[in-house]
């Protein structure tokens, strides 16, 4: 159309090629401003994964901590946040064990316990630890005015609950301070597990006079908190980063090796941590089974552990519901095979096909609770599954079933379960199984209002205590969302609760782990663990079942020493 | 058809400007009540938490929220915050501010989204003029190829790939030539910013080569050449000038889709942009965090439109002539 | 302008007769469709053009012509606007290809199930991400059988056959071990002392036997029993053995699944047999992938190509009443349309999408399908309006109402006619987009309810597995791709052919 001659092209060229000089030109000026705007709102880690000679490390967190006013967090990031920067009365070491934390001893009683605290306790403002911050603490979770979803766990304090329903004032709750170092606990009933308990976040202590200075803003910002733990929180860039320094002032040798731990990345993106890993920007990171592949053919050292959580089909047993009636629930039991869902479907090796109500870590009255009362081994049996279908039929009066509804959520978990559980079922009891996946809060508000047969759920650990599970399904229990209810459960409930023979009370456990079985109140799917792997001069980095998520209290750089 | 509106009889401009935000804020009522009752429509809870609450517990919760008031007093309560400039305190992040969650993470996405716009706008530009000039010749069949593969490619997988070849990248070099994912420094927004304006870069390039040629066909080119301008001049003083005017009119609504699209650039590369909020809000039920996000972001974009409109009156002298 | 007006405007001089005489024509023809009228000219123009070669002008050219009877009538076969559009489609070879995949894409849609007659949802657990093409021979074995850990005693070995059912593992303890860790590569345990994953531990040398059952896949893998520490820490004393794992099924499964041997008559335990055909591999479930892609087609192409054709036609009557109406019930209506247009979309498709819910056992696909209609009607919406103020003014329409045609016939005749191009053009343009909308919202997980299956969703369950087994990624992602590309093209190609006023609006 337009031929143009050739040398004039070269000109045409030149001109557009200028053009683009301008462009770059501009483009590295915009560049350039957007960086130093960008400085405030991200922070730029240098060090990369570790660092030797600053004897720092760079980490990511899977979210943000949403909230780490720890008298209101209910969370496993703000749990993680908080086991490292801030540390109640008892704590746990590297090999799960409870130790001293800022009590040096204690001694639970039937009716009460107390706590005699260290001396050398300080908050990061170079105040003591005492025992009044603990009487602070306790108060504020039980007054209402605070709304903490987790002040259930304070109820066996005396008067927790009644001041929690605002029938007392917070003043009357059953702690008292003893002068600064000695903490003295009233029960409202015997509770043989009070030591487990304290390590908990909700537990940990609050110095009034700070709390009061943050004017409604504790725990909102790096400056809005005060720490007592191995490490101090620096700086927290909201969704960003974080800086953790490692606490001059705490009392004990024996946590905090690392001088700074930078929180430079916070994701979900799994894919993208495992990116920044092979990067050399963060010290360790979670597998997922699909990278499992490429983890080998780098050559690392792939290590494994439990999370603690104990996923199950949970059956409703409200009226009118089909899984109300047993051989049903005998029939769903013996039709799947977890074995088969986690080794062929989730193809994770870190997962355990699971067996019980109880995880097989939980302590039992000398070694593992599993040991001292095995669970009853799972039988896959499908001719078996379709008798008790069979029988079930006939006492419900029915021809064939209506569709049954499995609830799940929208995480990619939750879809593989519910469509795996969907083909077995309709595979080997001939059953039509519509799934129902619904957001997180909204599978929450269905199970709470009972509408559906099974839903796809877990259970994880508040406390290292049998009880965490234990007491899932009696008749009180609000969690227990398929209102399963029988006397008998909540007699053996009550003597786990309350007994203080460690013997007898697992005893008590062992038959509701055996009640859970022949009841089918669940039909139990995996234990969660995690595949991870740690850059190989990261030494002592745990993940852990019960409290944080990952924990580098007793992370050491490996050849810090030499040099 | 809004820029005929620019013609205003007597020149009222200033009328004319408190007229559009004076819609402006209507709109955003309109934004801030669909968003309200949308959200109230969605069946679930946010105060449900995995551990269940005691009556008592969520009594307190409610209060705190104000949730325990009948749904028309909760939305005459937020209009009038709203009215203030109050979106309340997060579902999720109970500590944090809506305003501050605002305040602290949209200039990250804004400033993503200004260098993707700049980048995709530059590029779109250059790529858009050297199709015209090789048209039908192998730079043309490339560049459009590349085009073709930046529209017709869903952006997760884009983000996806781009991350994984700068690992590979890094791991070639043995260097850290670039980073992976997170924010904070200029070397963290090239990537980012690149994969989120390609779509628009190539969308662009499309636009530019087709006014590119118009022009190349048209009389005043015609005419300049066969006066005997040189073929550089008509290329800069004409064809450029005149070609990148539609360029510049669809880039003012693409600022505004770039600044608040960025959800899978910002999961992908870790940034801690707004747009994360609003996705995590929405699976959270987060009421006030979905509120605060839905209406700035609506508030914004009508903004937007109207700078947009006011700003083409300036750029093109055919509209202010009129 | 376009190159062929450019064109049009410098007839032969045989033709500028007939040009002019087209311009004299009857109101009554040329209002029927001036533009139309006026490109069929073109067509006409530029065909006798390139068979009259050079200008030649004489004094006779520039008289006035002469009366003709004929100058009324139509010379050439008359072209309807459709087959006027589809005779410059065809001439669009891009366009034209695009047609015919987007033909393919529908026939894969609609009538692939019927050739390919596997359930997508069809678990084959045999197979679980198989890529394509892969050998698929099995022996058939008995029924699994539970393991006590009984055989042979001796250092580090497999009791029985290593199949891809389980491997039985035993060994002996080793020296100075307080427990065991179990071990499984597919590459050999080099210095590195990588061990590949960790399958079990045992804290104790009371249990010296592992029975693996992950995931097995046919061909050799490295195991490893690692020595723990007094801490339970992981020590280099280790052993390791290839084991060569062989691909089986049992009878049972063989039977479900309808296969058979090579030899004909009934299956026994050691025959050898070929498992199902997987011509696009299995996903994550083992479901042939195949099957997905065609059912996952179906939702894609349903909602990419309903949705558009849904809100297009109500933005098409939204924007045609208020344009025809006009006055203040116009701005009222587009103040609306504003309204709606202000709502930040992708905020607003996500809160809808919930908002709307899905019940047990939907696929939730109508939820998004009415959060797309409800948000995205109002650009074809003021399009339209735009086009009827245009004609509305157009002198044909109102040489047309002055002749005394009804509103009815106005309507139908000259404003929807002339409206369509830019619709068709519109809702061609549309569809990519709500097969991206959908794709977006899968990747953020807000898509589809499993098992029903779409391209996005399929796409983001194999963005997690892009490397080890790319093609789970590959398929979905490509056939989106496809698709949009071929409907971008098909746009572009209908844009030109349907209204070249429109042509490089963008």
């Amino acid at each position: 159309m337009n031929p143009q001659p050739a040398p004039a092209r070269f000109s045409v060229l030149g001109q557009l090629a200028l053009y683009a000089l301008y462009t770059v030109a501009g483009l590295v000026a915009i560049v350039w401003l957007l960086g130093l705007a960008a400085g405030s709102t991200g922070s730029a880690v240098t060090g990369g994964a570790i660092d030797t000679g600053n004897n720092a490390i760079t980490i990511a967190l899977r979210t943000e901590p949403p909230q780490l006013d720890y008298g209101r967090a209910t969370d496993s990031i703000s749990l993680t946040v908080l086991f490292h920067t801030v540390e109640g009365l008892l704590t746990y070491d590297d090999n799960m064990a409870l130790i001293p934390g800022v009590a040096e001893r204690h001694e639970i009683r039937g009716d009460g316990a107390t706590f005699w605290l260290r001396g050398d306790a300080r908050w990061s403002n170079g105040e003591p630890v005492t025992a009044h911050d603990f009487v602070f603490a306790w108060r504020r979770v039980q007054d209402p005015a605070t709304a903490s979803a987790y002040a259930f766990i304070m109820y066996p304090v005396k008067n927790a609950e009644a001041i929690n329903r605002g029938e007392l004032p917070p003043e009357a709750l059953g702690v008292r301070a003893l002068g600064d170092r000695v903490l003295e606990v009233e029960f409202e009933r015997p509770t043989p597990y009070f030591d487990k308990l304290v390590a908990f976040v909700t537990f940990y202590p609050v110095n009034e006079a700070f709390f009061q200075s943050t004017d409604g803003r504790f725990g909102a910002s790096a400056d809005m908190l005060l720490y007592n733990g191995p490490y101090v929180m620096n700086e927290w860039i909201h969704s960003a980063s974080m800086r953790w320094d490692r606490n001059p002032d705490y009392w004990g040798g024996h946590k905090g090796f690392i001088d700074t731990i930078h929180v430079g990345y916070i994701t979900q993106d799994v894919n993208a941590r495992l990116n920044l890993f092979k990067d050399g920007q963060i010290a360790d990171t979670q597998l997922v089974p699909q990278m499992l592949g490429e983890a080998m053919e780098r050559r690392w050292q792939i290590d494994r552990s439990m999370d603690g959580t104990v996923f199950f089909l949970q059956l409703n047993f409200r009226d009118g519901r089909l899984t109300a009636n047993k051989n049903f629930r005998k029939a769903l039991l013996y039709a799947q095979d977890p074995v088969e869902f986690v080794y062929k479907a989730l193809k994770e090796p870190s997962y355990m096909p699971a067996v019980s109500l109880f995880p097989f870590w939980i302590r039992g009255a000398e070694g593992y609770f599993r040991q001292e009362h095995p669970p009853t081994p799972h039988e896959y049996n499908v001719a078996k599954a379709r008798e008790h279908l069979e029988l079930a039929r006939r006492e419900l009066g029915l021809e064939t079933f209506p569709p049954i509804h499995l609830l799940a959520d929208d995480s990619p978990l939750g879809s593989i379960s519910s469509e795996y559980y969907q083909a077995v079922y309709t595979r080997n009891l001939g059953l039509e199984l519509r799934i129902d996946k619904q957001i997180f809060k909204q599978r929450l508000a269905k199970m709470d209002a009972g509408e559906f047969d099974i839903v796809v759920s877990g259970w994880g650990p508040d406390y290292d205590d049998a009880l965490t599970f234990g007491d899932l399904f009696s008749s009180w229990n609000l969690n227990n969302r398929g209102r399963y209810a029988s006397p008998e459960m909540d007699a053996l409930v009550r003597i786990a609760q309350s007994e203080l023979d460690p013997v007898k009370r697992m005893a008590a456990f062992g038959e509701i782990q055996d009640l859970v079985h022949e009841d089918v109140v669940i039909v139990p799917m995996y234990e969660r663990g995690w595949s991870f792997v740690v850059d190989p001069r990261l030494k002592g980095f745990k993940r852990r079942a019960v409290g944080p998520e990952v924990d580098y209290t007793y992370a050491r750089i490996d050849g810090r020493a030499a040099d | 058809m809004r820029f005929t509106l620019l013609m205003w009889p007597g020149g009222g401009m200033a009328w004319y400007v408190c007229k559009r935000l004076l819609q402006g804020v209507l709109t955003v009522w309109f934004i801030a009540t669909a968003t309200f009752f949308a959200m109230h429509n969605v069946p679930g809870d946010p105060l449900l938490n995995d551990r269940a609450m005691t009556p008592a517990i969520r009594a307190n919760l409610e209060a705190r929220y104000g949730l325990d008031q009948p749904l028309l007093n909760q939305y005459l309560i937020y209009l009038g915050n709203l009215a203030r400039g109050d979106f309340g305190i997060s579902f999720t992040q109970e500590n944090r501010q809506v305003n501050d969650i605002i305040r602290e993470h949209f200039p990250v996405s804004a400033t993503l989204g200004i260098l993707a716009v700049v980048f995709a706008a530059a590029g779109g530009v250059l790529w858009g003029a050297l199709t015209a000039l090789y048209r039908n010749r192998l730079p043309d069949y490339l560049i459009m190829f590349l085009v073709i593969l930046g529209i017709s490619v869903p952006s997760f997988v884009v983000a996806a790939l781009s991350q994984l070849g700068l690992v590979s990248l890094n791991n070639l070099t043995g260097r850290s030539l670039l980073p992976v994912a997170g924010w904070g420094s200029v070397y963290h927004m090239l990537a980012p910013a690149l994969v989120l304006g390609l779509s628009t870069m190539a969308y662009l390039t499309r636009l530019m080569r087709s006014s590119m040629l118009e022009i190349i066909d048209s009389d005043f080119v015609r005419t300049a050449r066969s006066k005997g301008v040189p073929p550089a001049l008509i290329f800069s003083r004409h064809q450029l000038r005149n070609a990148i005017l539609p360029v510049v009119t669809v880039l003012g609504p693409q600022i505004a889709v770039i600044t608040t699209g960025g959800f899978v650039v910002e999961l992908v590369f870790a940034i801690p942009g707004l747009g994360r909020f609003f996705v995590e809000a929405v699976q959270q039920l987060d009421y006030t965090v979905i509120m605060g996000t839905t209406v700035f972001y609506g508030a914004f974009l009508v903004f937007m439109v109207i700078v947009v409109d006011l700003l083409y009156g300036v750029i093109d002298p055919r509209v202010r002539l009129q | 302008m376009g190159v062929r007006h450019t064109r049009c405007r410098q007839p032969a001089a045989a033709d500028r007769a007939y040009a002019a005489d087209a311009v004299n024509t009857s109101l009554q023809t040329l209002f029927r469709h001036p533009c139309l009228q006026s490109r069929r000219i073109c067509l006409v123009g530029s065909g006798s053009m390139r068979g009259s070669g050079e200008l030649m002008y004489s004094a006779a050219d520039f008289l006035p012509a002469g009366e003709r009877r004929d100058a009324h009538g139509i010379s050439r076969p008359s072209l309807s606007y459709l087959e006027d559009a589809w005779l410059r489609l065809k001439a669009n070879r891009r366009a034209l290809v695009s047609l015919y995949l987007v033909i393919g894409l529908l026939l894969f849609t609609i009538a692939g199930p019927w050739v390919w007659r596997i359930d997508p949802a069809a678990q084959d657990l045999d197979q679980v991400s198989q890529p394509p093409g892969v050998d698929r021979a099995a022996l058939i074995v008995p029924e699994y059988q539970s393991w006590d850990g009984s055989g042979p005693e001796g250092p580090l070995h497999v009791v029985g056959d290593a199949t891809s059912q389980s491997v039985r593992l035993k060994w002996d303890a080793l020296p100075g071990a307080n427990g065991h860790r179990v071990y499984r590569n597919v590459f050999p345990v080099g210095p590195e002392l990588a061990y590949g994953m960790p399958l079990a531990e045992f804290y104790n040398n009371a249990i010296l036997y592992h029975e693996d059952r992950l995931d097995l896949r046919p061909g050799r893998y490295y195991y490893s029993v690692v020595a723990l520490g007094a801490d339970g820490a992981v020590t280099d004393n280790h052993q390791t053995i290839p084991v060569d794992v062989r691909r089986v099924t049992t009878l049972a499964e063989a039977r479900e699944r309808g296969l058979s041997g090579e030899q004909t008559g009934e299956l026994a335990v050691g025959d050898s047999i070929e498992l199902q055909p997987h011509p696009f591999g299995t996903d994550y479930l083992g479901r042939d992938m195949l099957a997905r892609l065609m059912a996952g087609a179906r939702v894609s192409l349903f909602i990419g190509i309903v949705a558009p054709a849904l809100f297009v036609l109500f933005g098409v009557a939204f924007g045609a009443t208020a344009g025809f109406i006009g006055g203040r019930v116009d701005q009222l209506m587009m103040r609306f349309a504003d309204f709606v247009v202000a709502l930040p979309f992708l905020l607003f498709m996500i809160l809808f999408k919930i908002a709307f819910g899905i019940g047990p056992g939907e696929s939730g696909v109508m939820p998004m399908l009415v959060a797309m209609v409800v948000l995205l009607w109002p650009a074809t919406a003021r399009l339209v309006r735009g086009q009827i103020l245009q004609l509305r003014e157009a002198a044909y329409v109102q040489a047309s109402q002055l002749l005394g045609a009804r509103t009815n016939y106005l309507v139908l005749r000259h404003m929807l006619p002339n409206t369509l191009g830019v619709v068709l053009v519109t809702l061609t343009f549309e569809i990519p987009k709500a097969i991206f909308v959908e794709a977006f919202l899968s990747f953020i997980g807000m898509g589809v309810a499993p098992p029903t299956p779409s391209w996005g969703s399929m796409s983001n369950e194999g963005i997690a597995t892009m490397l080890t087994t790319p093609h789970e990624l590959i398929f979905p992602a490509l056939f989106i791709s496809i698709t949009v590309l071929a409907f971008n093209l098909l746009g572009d190609g209908l844009r030109d052919a349907l209204d070249a006023r429109m042509r490089n609006a963008g």
